[in-house]
């Protein structure tokens, strides 16, 4: 059973009891070049707490079995635990239907499915398909590979110089052409929190349908299907403190039930003949094959921590972070973020004088401090502003100022060993 | 000390030398800031290290006594420094003795391997591994 942390926020600064949640992640016992783990990278993949370990080995060692076809008992208690993930899936996304939250391996599989299902049934050649510039490849590619098969275009909502979308860009782009609007909620890269609601309205009013990556949001905020009115939204488990290999793709029910589906197999038709294949209704239509079973029932136990320590506390928790590390890293002249959009989720992205991503990265991870160097596949934003990758610090739940402390000294060893 | 005048022995004895691990960086980045301007024109494509996460380029030459120098940069300080050293483990040899060198044995001889990042060593490798199909093709 999953035990929810209920009273876990400590008085006054608005943090967490960090270190009664790290009682809850058996990562930080470990230690890394005999110092302790300073885990800035989340936002990449973020730890799992025992909740979601026990889950996972739990069903396992009591009830592991094929789900949706066992007349036995094993069976029928392991489906109906994947099942009862579903409905947690629904009630953290406040969707109107479980059957509109269809599980993939992860956002990637999520947004290719919508591409290559709904996106070969309604796109055509010369429609307009608008991303941003902050996109995640993921976000990106499946589109690419889509508007090449149709000959469709491509069209881009620029960023200014903080990383914030031009809104007037994006309603100037918008005709009667624009069949598909997707857009992250959270930059993985830069940070910006962009005004979904703002950009599905607007994409609905030219007739176009939405699909949020979520990846970013999903851990740290609440999130609401129906209040949106996003078409599609897809996150994934593991940056959610949940397993890797599995993820969450939302749709629409009348947009899914219209939808062909994308891989044929077991578990998604109901009658297979050599004359014809009748397929099975939502969400299974688009499940073939066997599931990441023991994933579905992890996520289920991440979501239900999460909600047990609740979204209010851990936005005051990451605000608090923020504010903390934002303060901190003022002190180095060396050091230019990237991405100062005024809404910003939990991640501080930056470059230093002197040394490069990779180099920051290496001295920092002999320090203990694991941070992500690189151009966060999203190289279109990293091309915006003319650099080969930043240095991504990302908090999570388990995350100090201590953490941010030992950033900062890392920092400070950076600037010692390039000079500055 | 110019480029020309340090061995890969120097290198051997220096590392055997220095216990922390940042002195151990601190003089990796020396190397590489000692290593001598490549020429703008190796700055292409053709010549870039794929597997590394910086930018890294090598550029070969062949002798007319048959040897193959190496030209190389990167972006990145640390992994400049490696770059300067797969020059003094390769740079100067027949594409025979390149092929015949266990990079690898003095990689480790540095104890390289464990104090840089995975990443990073997949970029060490590849840079040998790039020599060794350079080598091939001049053998």
């Amino acid at each position: 059973m999953v035990n929810a942390n209920l009273d876990i926020k400590s008085q006054g600064t608005g943090l967490l009891d960090v270190a009664k949640i790290r009682e809850d992640f058996p990562i930080f016992k470990q230690k890394v070049y005999s110092k302790p783990l300073t885990f800035l990278d989340t936002a990449a993949s973020a730890q799992k707490p025992k909740q979601v370990l026990d889950a996972e080995r739990n069903i396992s060692e009591t009830c592991y079995a094929n789900i949706h076809r066992g007349v036995y008992k094993f069976s029928q208690d392991a489906t109906q635990a994947y099942e009862d993930a579903r409905e947690t899936v629904r009630a953290f996304l406040s969707a109107e239907h479980t059957n509109e939250c269809v599980f993939v391996r992860g956002a990637t599989e999520g947004i290719n499915l919508v591409a290559q299902s709904w996106g070969r049934a309604n796109i055509s050649a010369g429609d307009e398909i608008i991303l941003t510039t902050i996109e995640h490849h993921s976000n990106i590619v499946p589109w690419q590979m889509l508007a090449e098969e149709k000959g469709a275009i491509i069209r881009v909502i620029p960023v200014d110089d903080t990383a914030t979308l031009d809104m007037d860009v994006y309603a100037n782009l918008l005709n009667e052409r624009t069949k598909m609007v997707a857009v992250g909620h959270i930059s993985n890269a830069v940070g910006t929190i962009n005004p979904i609601a703002d950009i599905i309205r607007m994409a609905h009013s030219a007739g176009a349908v939405a699909l949020i990556d979520g990846c970013q949001a999903a851990p740290h905020m609440r999130l609401n299907m129906q209040a949106l009115d996003a078409d599609f939204y897809v996150f994934s488990a593991h940056k959610a403190y949940g397993p890797t290999g599995i993820g969450v793709l939302y749709g629409k029910q009348a947009l899914l039930d219209a939808m062909p589906p994308w891989h044929g197999g077991g578990d998604m038709i109901k009658t297979v003949s050599f004359e014809g294949t009748t397929y099975n209704d939502l969400p299974y239509k688009f499940e073939a094959g066997t599931p990441h079973i023991t994933g579905g029932i992890g996520m289920k136990a991440a979501l239900d921590y999460m909600n047990g320590i609740g979204f209010d506390a851990i936005n005051a928790h990451e605000n608090a972070l923020m504010a903390y590390a934002l303060d901190a890293l003022s002190g180095f002249n060396s050091l230019r973020q990237i991405g100062t959009s005024k809404d910003r989720g939990a991640l501080i992205s930056f470059v230093m004088d002197h040394a490069h991503p990779h180099d920051i990265g290496t001295i920092l991870d002999r320090q203990g401090v694991a941070v992500r160097a690189g151009h966060h596949c999203a190289q279109p934003v990293m091309d915006h502003f003319g650099l080969p990758g930043t240095v991504r610090a990302s908090f999570g739940i388990y995350n100090d100022y201590g953490d941010i402390d030992r950033l900062v000294a890392g920092l400070h060893k950076v600037n010692e060993i390039f000079g500055s | 000390m110019a480029f020309e005048d340090i061995s890969l022995n120097d290198v051997l004895d220096t590392f055997a030398f220095i216990d922390d691990w940042d002195e151990r960086y601190r003089y990796l980045i020396d190397l590489g800031r000692q290593l001598p301007l490549m020429d703008e024109a190796g700055r292409t494509d053709a010549f870039k290290v794929r597997g590394c996460q910086s930018q890294v380029w090598l550029v070969p030459h062949l002798s007319d006594r048959g040897c193959l120098f190496f030209e190389g940069d990167s972006d990145a300080h640390i992994v400049k420094g490696l770059v300067a050293l797969m020059l003094l483990i390769f740079s100067g040899k027949t594409p025979a003795e390149i092929l015949a060198t266990d990079a690898k044995a003095v990689l480790e001889q540095l104890d390289l391997k464990g104090h840089l990042s995975p990443m990073r060593a997949n970029g060490l490798f590849a840079m040998v591994e790039r020599i060794g199909v350079i080598a091939k093709s001049y053998e």
